[in-house]
Protein backbone atom coordinates (compact mmCIF):
# COMPACT_ATOMS: atom_id res chain seq x y z
CA UNK A 1 0.00 0.00 0.00
CA UNK A 2 1.26 3.24 -1.11
CA UNK A 3 1.62 5.92 1.52
CA UNK A 4 -1.18 8.30 0.07
CA UNK A 5 -4.11 5.87 -0.04
CA UNK A 6 -2.62 5.10 3.57
CA UNK A 7 -2.84 8.24 4.48
CA UNK A 8 -6.60 8.73 2.79
CA UNK A 9 -7.90 5.91 4.86
CA UNK A 10 -6.40 7.24 8.29
CA UNK A 11 -8.26 10.32 7.40
CA UNK A 12 -11.61 8.92 6.89
CA UNK A 13 -11.54 6.62 9.62
CA UNK A 14 -10.58 9.97 11.50
CA UNK A 15 -13.70 11.82 10.21
CA UNK A 16 -15.75 8.47 11.54
CA UNK A 17 -14.57 9.01 15.20
CA UNK A 18 -14.88 12.57 15.32
CA UNK A 19 -18.50 11.42 14.55
CA UNK A 20 -18.74 9.30 17.69
CA UNK A 21 -16.47 12.16 19.65
CA UNK A 22 -19.93 13.47 21.46
CA UNK A 23 -20.35 10.32 23.96
CA UNK A 24 -16.44 11.03 25.54
CA UNK A 25 -15.56 7.53 23.99
CA UNK A 26 -13.38 7.90 21.31
CA UNK A 27 -10.20 10.41 21.25
CA UNK A 28 -9.66 12.13 18.42
CA UNK A 29 -5.62 12.27 17.99
CA UNK A 30 -4.24 15.58 16.27
CA UNK A 31 -3.31 14.50 12.99
CA UNK A 32 0.84 15.16 13.01
CA UNK A 33 3.81 13.55 13.27
CA UNK A 34 3.60 11.86 9.90
CA UNK A 35 5.14 14.56 8.07
CA UNK A 36 7.95 14.65 9.77
CA UNK A 37 10.37 12.17 8.50
CA UNK A 38 9.28 8.06 8.75
CA UNK A 39 12.30 7.85 11.04
CA UNK A 40 10.63 9.25 13.91
CA UNK A 41 7.97 7.62 16.05
CA UNK A 42 3.97 8.58 16.17
CA UNK A 43 3.40 9.53 19.48
CA UNK A 44 -0.61 10.04 19.85
CA UNK A 45 -2.53 9.79 23.72
CA UNK A 46 -4.83 7.28 23.87
CA UNK A 47 -8.00 7.51 25.74
CA UNK A 48 -9.04 4.47 27.38
CA UNK A 49 -12.54 3.83 29.59
CA UNK A 50 -12.38 1.82 32.63
CA UNK A 51 -15.34 0.88 34.00
CA UNK A 52 -18.08 0.92 35.23
CA UNK A 53 -17.61 -3.33 34.67
CA UNK A 54 -14.33 -3.42 36.49
CA UNK A 55 -13.45 -5.69 39.88
CA UNK A 56 -11.54 -2.91 40.76
CA UNK A 57 -13.83 0.26 41.00
CA UNK A 58 -16.12 -1.32 43.67
CA UNK A 59 -19.45 -0.79 42.08
CA UNK A 60 -19.91 1.01 38.75
CA UNK A 61 -17.46 3.95 38.88
CA UNK A 62 -16.29 4.56 35.04
CA UNK A 63 -13.20 6.69 34.54
CA UNK A 64 -12.07 8.18 30.96
CA UNK A 65 -8.09 7.80 31.23
CA UNK A 66 -5.85 10.17 28.63
CA UNK A 67 -2.85 8.14 28.54
CA UNK A 68 0.22 8.84 27.27
CA UNK A 69 1.94 5.98 26.71
CA UNK A 70 1.63 3.94 30.42
CA UNK A 71 1.14 7.90 32.19
CA UNK A 72 -2.20 9.01 32.98
CA UNK A 73 -2.41 12.75 31.63
CA UNK A 74 -5.85 13.08 32.55
CA UNK A 75 -8.93 10.95 34.44
CA UNK A 76 -11.96 11.79 34.15
CA UNK A 77 -14.90 10.07 36.86
CA UNK A 78 -18.06 9.88 35.07
CA UNK A 79 -20.62 9.00 37.81
CA UNK A 80 -23.96 8.55 38.60
CA UNK A 81 -24.79 4.50 37.52
CA UNK A 82 -26.18 3.65 41.08
CA UNK A 83 -27.80 6.63 41.07
CA UNK A 84 -31.55 6.21 42.71
CA UNK A 85 -32.86 9.47 43.55
CA UNK A 86 -32.58 8.82 47.67
CA UNK A 87 -33.08 12.41 48.25
CA UNK A 88 -35.27 13.21 45.81
CA UNK A 89 -37.20 9.74 47.41
CA UNK A 90 -36.92 11.24 51.20
CA UNK A 91 -39.11 14.07 50.34
CA UNK A 92 -42.11 11.78 49.95
CA UNK A 93 -41.85 9.62 52.88
CA UNK A 94 -41.66 10.58 56.99
CA UNK A 95 -39.09 10.27 59.05
CA UNK A 96 -38.90 6.78 60.28
CA UNK A 97 -39.09 5.66 56.46
CA UNK A 98 -36.32 7.37 55.59
CA UNK A 99 -33.51 5.64 57.63
CA UNK A 100 -34.41 2.34 55.58
CA UNK A 101 -32.87 4.69 53.13
CA UNK A 102 -29.91 5.28 54.56
CA UNK A 103 -29.11 1.88 54.52
CA UNK A 104 -28.42 1.88 51.21
CA UNK A 105 -26.03 4.75 50.82
CA UNK A 106 -22.83 3.12 52.05
CA UNK A 107 -23.97 -0.46 52.21
CA UNK A 108 -20.52 -1.57 53.64
CA UNK A 109 -21.14 0.10 56.70
CA UNK A 110 -24.79 0.77 56.82
CA UNK A 111 -25.60 1.48 60.16
CA UNK A 112 -23.32 4.98 60.40
CA UNK A 113 -25.40 5.76 57.58
CA UNK A 114 -28.14 5.27 60.33
CA UNK A 115 -26.43 7.04 62.42
CA UNK A 116 -25.81 10.52 60.83
CA UNK A 117 -29.46 10.22 59.86
CA UNK A 118 -31.32 9.82 63.00
CA UNK A 119 -28.17 12.28 64.52
CA UNK A 120 -29.99 14.72 62.21
CA UNK A 121 -33.51 14.55 63.30
CA UNK A 122 -32.67 14.46 66.90
CA UNK A 123 -30.98 17.67 66.39
CA UNK A 124 -33.73 19.34 64.26
CA UNK A 125 -36.31 17.44 67.26
CA UNK A 126 -34.63 18.34 69.52
CA UNK A 127 -34.38 14.84 71.77
CA UNK A 128 -32.06 13.65 74.34
CA UNK A 129 -31.21 9.84 74.31
CA UNK A 130 -30.45 7.69 76.97
CA UNK A 131 -27.23 7.14 78.63
CA UNK A 132 -27.02 3.53 77.70
CA UNK A 133 -28.69 3.92 74.26
CA UNK A 134 -25.42 6.49 73.61
CA UNK A 135 -23.20 3.62 74.85
CA UNK A 136 -24.51 1.14 72.69
CA UNK A 137 -24.36 3.86 69.83
CA UNK A 138 -20.98 4.41 69.81
CA UNK A 139 -20.00 0.65 70.13
CA UNK A 140 -21.95 -0.19 67.63
CA UNK A 141 -20.63 2.54 65.57
CA UNK A 142 -17.10 1.62 66.50
CA UNK A 143 -17.57 -2.22 65.48
CA UNK A 144 -19.00 -0.68 61.59
CA UNK A 145 -15.69 1.26 61.24
CA UNK A 146 -13.70 -2.06 62.30
CA UNK A 147 -16.15 -3.86 59.87
CA UNK A 148 -15.73 -0.82 57.09
CA UNK A 149 -12.18 -0.56 57.59
CA UNK A 150 -11.61 -4.64 57.46
CA UNK A 151 -13.97 -5.04 53.76
CA UNK A 152 -11.52 -1.70 52.97
CA UNK A 153 -7.79 -3.63 53.68
CA UNK A 154 -9.16 -6.42 52.09
CA UNK A 155 -10.42 -5.17 48.75
CA UNK A 156 -7.76 -3.27 48.56
CA UNK A 157 -5.03 -5.53 48.97
CA UNK A 158 -6.62 -8.03 46.62
CA UNK A 159 -6.56 -4.98 44.18
CA UNK A 160 -2.79 -4.67 44.22
CA UNK A 161 -2.08 -8.21 44.53
CA UNK A 162 -1.93 -9.59 47.61
CA UNK A 163 -4.91 -11.79 47.91
CA UNK A 164 -4.12 -13.42 51.16
CA UNK A 165 -4.88 -10.70 53.53
CA UNK A 166 -8.54 -10.95 52.01
CA UNK A 167 -9.38 -14.05 53.47
CA UNK A 168 -8.21 -13.14 57.35
CA UNK A 169 -10.19 -9.55 57.04
CA UNK A 170 -13.24 -11.35 56.23
CA UNK A 171 -12.99 -14.14 58.42
CA UNK A 172 -12.65 -11.01 61.49
CA UNK A 173 -15.27 -9.11 59.41
CA UNK A 174 -17.55 -12.58 59.90
CA UNK A 175 -17.03 -12.37 63.38
CA UNK A 176 -18.44 -8.92 63.75
CA UNK A 177 -21.61 -9.47 61.34
CA UNK A 178 -22.68 -12.64 63.69
CA UNK A 179 -23.02 -10.47 66.44
CA UNK A 180 -24.73 -7.82 63.96
CA UNK A 181 -27.04 -10.46 63.40
CA UNK A 182 -27.62 -11.25 66.87
CA UNK A 183 -28.58 -7.80 67.62
CA UNK A 184 -30.95 -6.96 64.74
CA UNK A 185 -31.25 -9.96 62.77
CA UNK A 186 -29.63 -8.42 60.08
CA UNK A 187 -26.32 -8.79 58.08
CA UNK A 188 -25.73 -5.93 55.22
CA UNK A 189 -28.92 -3.66 55.72
CA UNK A 190 -29.73 -3.44 59.72
CA UNK A 191 -31.66 -0.18 59.84
CA UNK A 192 -30.51 -0.51 63.78
CA UNK A 193 -30.66 3.48 64.75
CA UNK A 194 -33.74 5.08 65.59
CA UNK A 195 -34.69 8.55 65.85
CA UNK A 196 -34.46 8.38 69.84
CA UNK A 197 -32.14 5.37 70.58
CA UNK A 198 -31.55 2.02 69.11
CA UNK A 199 -33.60 -0.91 68.37
CA UNK A 200 -32.40 -3.05 70.59
CA UNK A 201 -29.79 -3.88 73.75
CA UNK A 202 -26.77 -5.23 73.95
CA UNK A 203 -27.47 -8.79 75.31
CA UNK A 204 -24.82 -10.59 77.70
CA UNK A 205 -23.84 -13.35 75.51
CA UNK A 206 -23.15 -10.80 72.63
CA UNK A 207 -20.68 -8.62 74.81
CA UNK A 208 -18.97 -11.54 75.55
CA UNK A 209 -18.38 -12.42 72.11
CA UNK A 210 -17.40 -8.83 71.15
CA UNK A 211 -14.80 -8.50 74.38
CA UNK A 212 -13.26 -11.91 72.87
CA UNK A 213 -13.01 -10.19 69.58
CA UNK A 214 -11.54 -7.32 70.77
CA UNK A 215 -9.11 -9.04 72.85
CA UNK A 216 -8.11 -10.70 70.19
CA UNK A 217 -7.94 -7.69 66.94
CA UNK A 218 -4.69 -6.11 68.00
CA UNK A 219 -2.88 -9.27 67.45
CA UNK A 220 -4.84 -9.59 64.35
CA UNK A 221 -3.85 -6.43 63.02
CA UNK A 222 -0.22 -7.12 63.87
CA UNK A 223 -0.91 -10.28 61.21
CA UNK A 224 -2.19 -7.92 58.61
CA UNK A 225 0.95 -5.89 59.18
CA UNK A 226 3.49 -9.00 58.58
CA UNK A 227 1.88 -9.71 55.43
CA UNK A 228 1.85 -6.24 54.19
CA UNK A 229 4.76 -3.91 55.11
CA UNK A 230 7.40 -6.96 54.99
CA UNK A 231 6.05 -6.98 50.90
CA UNK A 232 8.36 -4.90 49.14
CA UNK A 233 5.64 -5.57 46.40
CA UNK A 234 2.67 -4.00 48.51
CA UNK A 235 5.34 -1.12 49.97
CA UNK A 236 6.61 -0.52 46.30
CA UNK A 237 3.00 0.52 45.10
CA UNK A 238 1.83 2.19 47.96
CA UNK A 239 4.66 4.72 48.72
CA UNK A 240 4.66 8.08 46.79
CA UNK A 241 1.38 6.97 45.38
CA UNK A 242 -1.44 8.67 44.62
CA UNK A 243 0.41 11.53 46.92
CA UNK A 244 -2.12 14.83 48.01
CA UNK A 245 -0.45 17.73 50.03
CA UNK A 246 -2.55 19.08 52.84
CA UNK A 247 -3.47 22.10 51.57
CA UNK A 248 -5.09 20.27 48.22
CA UNK A 249 -6.70 17.75 50.25
CA UNK A 250 -8.51 20.23 52.48
CA UNK A 251 -9.21 22.70 49.51
CA UNK A 252 -10.97 19.61 47.70
CA UNK A 253 -12.73 19.23 50.79
CA UNK A 254 -11.48 15.71 51.61
CA UNK A 255 -12.47 14.07 54.93
CA UNK A 256 -11.66 11.24 57.13
CA UNK A 257 -8.64 9.22 56.60
CA UNK A 258 -8.30 10.50 53.28
CA UNK A 259 -7.22 13.82 54.89
CA UNK A 260 -5.59 12.32 57.96
CA UNK A 261 -3.24 10.88 55.42
CA UNK A 262 -2.21 13.83 54.83
CA UNK A 263 -1.97 15.03 58.46
CA UNK A 264 -4.63 17.34 59.12
CA UNK A 265 -5.84 16.65 62.33
CA UNK A 266 -9.56 16.89 61.44
CA UNK A 267 -11.98 13.96 63.13
CA UNK A 268 -15.35 14.64 63.73
CA UNK A 269 -15.31 12.74 66.66
CA UNK A 270 -13.08 14.93 68.31
CA UNK A 271 -14.10 18.57 66.83
CA UNK A 272 -17.55 17.94 67.42
CA UNK A 273 -17.87 15.31 69.93
CA UNK A 274 -20.92 12.97 69.70
CA UNK A 275 -21.96 9.87 71.20
CA UNK A 276 -19.85 9.53 74.64
CA UNK A 277 -16.66 9.85 72.31
CA UNK A 278 -15.68 13.01 75.06
CA UNK A 279 -15.71 10.25 77.40
CA UNK A 280 -13.04 7.67 76.65
CA UNK A 281 -9.53 8.11 75.76
CA UNK A 282 -8.74 7.91 72.28
CA UNK A 283 -6.00 9.49 69.65
CA UNK A 284 -6.50 10.50 66.06
CA UNK A 285 -3.72 8.90 64.19
CA UNK A 286 -1.86 11.00 61.77
CA UNK A 287 -0.04 10.43 58.22
CA UNK A 288 2.81 12.50 57.08
CA UNK A 289 2.95 12.42 53.25
CA UNK A 290 -0.43 12.26 52.22
CA UNK A 291 0.32 9.18 50.06
CA UNK A 292 -1.57 5.92 49.50
CA UNK A 293 0.71 3.49 52.09
CA UNK A 294 -0.15 6.34 54.85
CA UNK A 295 -3.88 6.55 54.38
CA UNK A 296 -3.30 2.55 54.79
CA UNK A 297 -1.73 3.49 58.26
CA UNK A 298 -4.17 5.33 59.42
CA UNK A 299 -6.82 3.15 59.07
CA UNK A 300 -4.94 0.33 60.45
CA UNK A 301 -4.09 2.20 63.66
CA UNK A 302 -8.10 3.63 63.71
CA UNK A 303 -9.03 0.29 64.06
CA UNK A 304 -6.87 -0.17 66.85
CA UNK A 305 -8.29 2.89 68.02
CA UNK A 306 -11.69 1.83 68.02
CA UNK A 307 -10.95 -1.23 69.49
CA UNK A 308 -9.76 1.06 72.46
CA UNK A 309 -12.94 2.68 72.18
CA UNK A 310 -15.21 -0.25 72.26
CA UNK A 311 -13.06 -2.07 75.07
CA UNK A 312 -13.83 1.39 77.59
CA UNK A 313 -17.44 1.91 76.46
CA UNK A 314 -17.98 -1.76 77.48
CA UNK A 315 -16.38 -1.62 80.63
CA UNK A 316 -18.46 1.61 81.58
CA UNK A 317 -21.69 0.61 80.02
CA UNK A 318 -24.32 1.66 82.33
CA UNK A 319 -27.29 0.40 82.81
CA UNK A 320 -31.45 1.62 81.79
CA UNK A 321 -33.06 2.14 79.03
CA UNK A 322 -31.41 2.60 75.34
CA UNK A 323 -34.33 4.13 73.96
CA UNK A 324 -36.44 7.16 74.49
CA UNK A 325 -39.95 6.70 75.41
CA UNK A 326 -41.39 9.95 74.54
CA UNK A 327 -45.29 9.46 72.96
CA UNK A 328 -45.34 11.27 69.77
CA UNK A 329 -41.81 10.76 68.91
CA UNK A 330 -41.17 7.01 69.66
CA UNK A 331 -43.27 4.18 69.28
CA UNK A 332 -44.50 2.48 72.53
CA UNK A 333 -43.68 -1.09 73.19
CA UNK A 334 -45.17 -3.98 71.95
CA UNK A 335 -46.80 -5.58 75.39
CA UNK A 336 -48.36 -1.78 75.79
CA UNK A 337 -50.38 -1.53 72.76
CA UNK A 338 -52.18 -3.97 73.22
CA UNK A 339 -53.32 -3.03 77.04
CA UNK A 340 -53.44 0.65 76.72
CA UNK A 341 -55.79 2.84 74.84
CA UNK A 342 -52.97 5.79 74.90
CA UNK A 343 -50.19 3.85 73.52
CA UNK A 344 -52.51 2.32 70.97
CA UNK A 345 -53.43 5.83 69.24
CA UNK A 346 -49.94 7.00 69.75
CA UNK A 347 -49.03 4.25 67.96
CA UNK A 348 -51.38 4.72 65.14
CA UNK A 349 -50.38 8.10 64.86
CA UNK A 350 -46.76 7.45 64.33
CA UNK A 351 -47.39 4.68 61.92
CA UNK A 352 -50.40 7.02 60.19
CA UNK A 353 -48.38 10.69 60.14
CA UNK A 354 -44.97 9.90 61.55
CA UNK A 355 -43.23 12.54 63.71
CA UNK A 356 -43.35 16.25 62.73
CA UNK A 357 -40.04 18.41 63.98
CA UNK A 358 -40.54 22.10 63.89
CA UNK A 359 -40.01 24.07 60.92
CA UNK A 360 -36.22 24.56 60.58
CA UNK A 361 -32.77 23.65 58.91
CA UNK A 362 -30.39 21.65 60.70
CA UNK A 363 -26.89 20.25 59.10
CA UNK A 364 -25.34 17.51 61.21
CA UNK A 365 -22.00 15.73 60.53
CA UNK A 366 -20.75 12.72 61.62
CA UNK A 367 -17.60 10.18 61.26
CA UNK A 368 -17.94 7.22 59.46
CA UNK A 369 -15.80 4.93 57.77
CA UNK A 370 -15.15 6.93 54.95
CA UNK A 371 -14.89 10.66 55.92
CA UNK A 372 -17.45 12.89 57.11
CA UNK A 373 -21.02 12.34 56.30
CA UNK A 374 -23.67 15.19 56.24
CA UNK A 375 -27.09 15.41 56.63
CA UNK A 376 -28.42 18.60 55.94
CA UNK A 377 -32.76 18.75 57.01
CA UNK A 378 -34.51 21.53 55.89
CA UNK A 379 -38.03 20.93 57.90
CA UNK A 380 -41.43 22.89 57.12
CA UNK A 381 -42.90 22.38 60.16
CA UNK A 382 -44.57 18.73 58.28
CA UNK A 383 -44.03 14.82 58.51
CA UNK A 384 -41.43 15.08 55.45
CA UNK A 385 -38.81 16.97 54.77
CA UNK A 386 -38.91 19.70 52.91
CA UNK A 387 -35.55 18.70 51.57
CA UNK A 388 -32.37 16.22 52.74
CA UNK A 389 -28.89 16.75 51.48
CA UNK A 390 -26.85 14.10 51.93
CA UNK A 391 -23.32 15.12 52.11
CA UNK A 392 -21.59 12.02 50.85
CA UNK A 393 -17.72 11.83 51.91
CA UNK A 394 -17.54 9.34 48.54
CA UNK A 395 -18.80 11.86 45.62
CA UNK A 396 -16.57 14.71 47.52
CA UNK A 397 -13.63 12.41 47.33
CA UNK A 398 -13.88 11.47 43.50
CA UNK A 399 -13.52 15.63 42.82
CA UNK A 400 -10.27 14.73 43.55
CA UNK A 401 -9.65 11.87 41.71
CA UNK A 402 -8.14 13.68 38.64
CA UNK A 403 -5.90 15.70 40.45
CA UNK A 404 -4.55 12.43 42.19
CA UNK A 405 -4.13 10.56 39.52
CA UNK A 406 -2.26 12.19 37.42
CA UNK A 407 0.77 11.63 36.00
CA UNK A 408 0.82 8.34 38.13
CA UNK A 409 1.16 4.81 35.68
CA UNK A 410 -1.95 3.24 34.41
CA UNK A 411 -1.28 -0.25 36.62
CA UNK A 412 -1.43 2.52 39.72
CA UNK A 413 -5.49 3.83 38.89
CA UNK A 414 -6.72 0.69 40.91
CA UNK A 415 -4.88 1.25 44.04
CA UNK A 416 -6.16 5.21 43.42
CA UNK A 417 -9.48 3.85 43.79
CA UNK A 418 -8.96 1.83 46.42
CA UNK A 419 -7.22 4.87 48.70
CA UNK A 420 -10.29 7.30 48.57
CA UNK A 421 -12.56 3.54 50.07
CA UNK A 422 -14.90 4.49 47.81
CA UNK A 423 -18.38 2.82 48.14
CA UNK A 424 -20.85 3.79 44.87
CA UNK A 425 -23.64 3.64 46.87
CA UNK A 426 -23.05 6.12 48.88
CA UNK A 427 -21.22 8.46 46.19
CA UNK A 428 -24.37 8.47 43.61
CA UNK A 429 -26.77 8.07 46.12
CA UNK B 1 -25.53 38.90 67.13
CA UNK B 2 -23.08 36.79 65.98
CA UNK B 3 -19.55 38.08 65.99
CA UNK B 4 -18.83 36.28 62.35
CA UNK B 5 -21.97 37.94 61.29
CA UNK B 6 -21.18 41.24 62.85
CA UNK B 7 -17.70 41.38 60.86
CA UNK B 8 -19.71 40.48 57.54
CA UNK B 9 -22.11 42.94 58.09
CA UNK B 10 -19.26 45.62 59.35
CA UNK B 11 -17.59 44.30 55.79
CA UNK B 12 -20.18 43.92 53.29
CA UNK B 13 -23.65 45.76 54.43
CA UNK B 14 -24.89 46.15 50.82
CA UNK B 15 -24.67 42.08 50.91
CA UNK B 16 -25.78 40.54 53.73
CA UNK B 17 -29.39 40.35 54.02
CA UNK B 18 -29.93 38.65 56.86
CA UNK B 19 -28.07 36.87 59.72
CA UNK B 20 -29.49 33.85 62.25
CA UNK B 21 -28.49 31.28 64.46
CA UNK B 22 -30.25 28.08 65.25
CA UNK B 23 -29.53 24.97 67.06
CA UNK B 24 -26.65 26.45 67.29
CA UNK B 25 -25.65 27.18 63.58
CA UNK B 26 -24.77 30.77 61.96
CA UNK B 27 -26.70 31.01 58.64
CA UNK B 28 -26.07 34.15 56.95
CA UNK B 29 -28.21 35.11 53.79
CA UNK B 30 -26.97 36.86 51.21
CA UNK B 31 -27.52 38.63 47.93
CA UNK B 32 -26.25 36.74 45.14
CA UNK B 33 -24.21 39.48 43.48
CA UNK B 34 -22.09 39.30 46.82
CA UNK B 35 -20.89 35.26 47.13
CA UNK B 36 -18.38 35.06 45.51
CA UNK B 37 -16.92 38.32 47.42
CA UNK B 38 -18.40 37.28 51.11
CA UNK B 39 -17.01 33.74 50.52
CA UNK B 40 -13.62 35.06 49.45
CA UNK B 41 -13.24 37.12 52.83
CA UNK B 42 -14.65 33.82 54.88
CA UNK B 43 -12.03 32.13 53.79
CA UNK B 44 -9.47 34.62 53.77
CA UNK B 45 -9.93 36.63 56.83
CA UNK B 46 -7.80 35.01 59.41
CA UNK B 47 -10.10 34.96 62.03
CA UNK B 48 -12.87 33.13 60.20
CA UNK B 49 -10.30 31.26 57.82
CA UNK B 50 -12.77 28.81 56.72
CA UNK B 51 -10.85 26.58 54.26
CA UNK B 52 -13.30 23.84 54.06
CA UNK B 53 -15.80 23.29 51.67
CA UNK B 54 -18.22 20.87 53.62
CA UNK B 55 -21.67 21.00 51.26
CA UNK B 56 -22.88 23.13 48.54
CA UNK B 57 -26.88 21.88 47.90
CA UNK B 58 -30.19 23.92 46.54
CA UNK B 59 -33.46 23.98 47.82
CA UNK B 60 -36.54 24.64 45.70
CA UNK B 61 -39.39 26.84 46.53
CA UNK B 62 -41.82 26.88 43.85
CA UNK B 63 -44.07 29.70 44.80
CA UNK B 64 -41.79 32.51 46.31
CA UNK B 65 -40.87 35.32 43.95
CA UNK B 66 -36.97 34.07 43.74
CA UNK B 67 -37.72 30.39 43.70
CA UNK B 68 -34.50 28.78 44.04
CA UNK B 69 -31.96 29.29 47.04
CA UNK B 70 -28.51 27.87 47.29
CA UNK B 71 -26.88 26.30 50.61
CA UNK B 72 -23.25 26.14 51.13
CA UNK B 73 -21.50 24.85 54.23
CA UNK B 74 -18.33 25.59 55.09
CA UNK B 75 -16.27 24.40 58.12
CA UNK B 76 -13.01 26.10 59.45
CA UNK B 77 -10.56 22.99 60.27
CA UNK B 78 -8.20 25.96 62.05
CA UNK B 79 -10.87 27.96 63.98
CA UNK B 80 -12.96 24.52 64.37
CA UNK B 81 -16.24 26.36 63.77
CA UNK B 82 -19.23 26.26 60.90
CA UNK B 83 -21.05 28.35 59.02
CA UNK B 84 -23.98 28.16 56.57
CA UNK B 85 -24.13 30.40 53.72
CA UNK B 86 -26.89 31.50 51.59
CA UNK B 87 -28.13 32.91 48.60
CA UNK B 88 -31.44 33.36 46.38
CA UNK B 89 -31.82 32.95 43.30
CA UNK B 90 -35.32 34.18 40.90
CA UNK B 91 -35.92 31.05 38.03
CA UNK B 92 -35.53 33.40 34.85
CA UNK B 93 -32.07 34.44 35.68
CA UNK B 94 -31.03 30.83 37.84
CA UNK B 95 -26.93 31.68 37.85
CA UNK B 96 -24.99 32.41 40.73
CA UNK B 97 -21.58 33.00 40.89
CA UNK B 98 -19.04 29.87 40.73
CA UNK B 99 -16.82 29.35 44.22
CA UNK B 100 -14.29 26.91 42.13
CA UNK B 101 -11.18 29.51 42.33
CA UNK B 102 -11.59 29.81 45.90
CA UNK B 103 -12.22 25.87 46.72
CA UNK B 104 -11.66 23.38 44.49
CA UNK B 105 -14.08 20.88 45.72
CA UNK B 106 -16.85 23.15 44.69
CA UNK B 107 -16.25 21.88 41.35
CA UNK B 108 -18.23 18.67 42.08
CA UNK B 109 -20.47 19.65 44.45
CA UNK B 110 -21.67 22.88 41.96
CA UNK B 111 -22.19 19.98 39.00
CA UNK B 112 -24.29 18.27 41.33
CA UNK B 113 -26.76 21.45 42.24
CA UNK B 114 -26.78 21.84 38.27
CA UNK B 115 -27.74 18.32 37.51
CA UNK B 116 -30.21 18.22 40.06
CA UNK B 117 -31.50 21.71 40.49
CA UNK B 118 -30.47 23.21 37.22
CA UNK B 119 -29.03 26.23 38.83
CA UNK B 120 -26.15 27.37 36.29
CA UNK B 121 -22.92 28.54 37.89
CA UNK B 122 -21.01 31.65 36.37
CA UNK B 123 -17.54 30.72 35.20
CA UNK B 124 -17.32 27.13 36.21
CA UNK B 125 -14.77 25.42 34.28
CA UNK B 126 -16.81 22.06 33.65
CA UNK B 127 -20.75 22.73 34.08
CA UNK B 128 -21.63 19.33 33.19
CA UNK B 129 -24.59 16.77 34.70
CA UNK B 130 -22.46 14.45 36.82
CA UNK B 131 -25.30 12.18 38.17
CA UNK B 132 -27.81 11.77 35.49
CA UNK B 133 -27.07 10.97 31.75
CA UNK B 134 -26.20 13.92 29.72
CA UNK B 135 -29.78 13.62 27.70
CA UNK B 136 -31.62 13.38 31.11
CA UNK B 137 -34.65 15.93 30.29
CA UNK B 138 -35.64 17.86 33.44
CA UNK B 139 -33.86 18.55 36.78
CA UNK B 140 -35.47 16.17 39.39
CA UNK B 141 -35.10 17.49 42.31
CA UNK B 142 -37.34 20.63 41.83
CA UNK B 143 -40.76 20.62 43.14
CA UNK B 144 -42.84 20.40 39.93
CA UNK B 145 -40.56 17.24 38.83
CA UNK B 146 -42.65 14.05 39.94
CA UNK B 147 -41.12 11.11 41.90
CA UNK B 148 -41.87 8.38 39.98
CA UNK B 149 -40.24 10.80 36.43
CA UNK B 150 -41.38 11.72 33.45
CA UNK B 151 -42.67 7.84 31.82
CA UNK B 152 -39.09 8.24 30.16
CA UNK B 153 -37.83 5.52 31.15
CA UNK B 154 -40.66 3.23 29.00
CA UNK B 155 -38.97 4.64 26.16
CA UNK B 156 -35.86 2.53 26.28
CA UNK B 157 -36.19 0.20 23.46
CA UNK B 158 -34.75 -2.86 25.96
CA UNK B 159 -37.33 -3.32 28.30
CA UNK B 160 -39.95 -5.36 26.11
CA UNK B 161 -43.54 -4.24 26.43
CA UNK B 162 -46.63 -6.25 27.68
CA UNK B 163 -49.09 -6.09 25.32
Amino acid sequence: MDLESHKEGNSALSDKIKATDEFGLIYHPEPGGEEEGLGRPRTEELLLNMGPQHPSTHGVLRIVLDLDGERIVKATPHLGYLHRGVEKLSEGKTYYQIITLTDRLDYVCAMTNNYAYVRAVEKLLPLKIPERGEYVRTIVAEMQRIAGHLFWLGTQSLDIGAMTVFFYTFREREVLLDIFEMLCGARLTYSFYRIGGVQNDLTAEMIQRLRRFIDDFPSKLDEYDTLLVNNRIWLSRTRDIAVISAEDAVSFGMTGPALRGSGVHYDVRKAEPYGVYDRVEWEVPLGKNGDTYDRYWVRMQEMRESAKIIKQCLDQLPEGPVMVDQPGITYPKRDKIMVDMESLIHHFKLAYEGIKPPKGEVYCATEVPKGELGFYIMSDGSNKPYRLKIRAPSFVHLGAFDHMARGYMIADIVTIFGTYDVVMGECDR
Amino acid sequence: MHPTAQKIQAQFPEHLIDAREAFGELTLQLRRSGIAEVCRFLRDDPDLAFDHITDICSVDYPEDEERFEVVYHFYSIRKRHRIRVKARLPEEDCTIDSLTGLWRGANFLEREVYDMMGIRFNHHPDLRRILLTDDFDGYPLRKDFPTEGRGWRNTFEFIPKIE
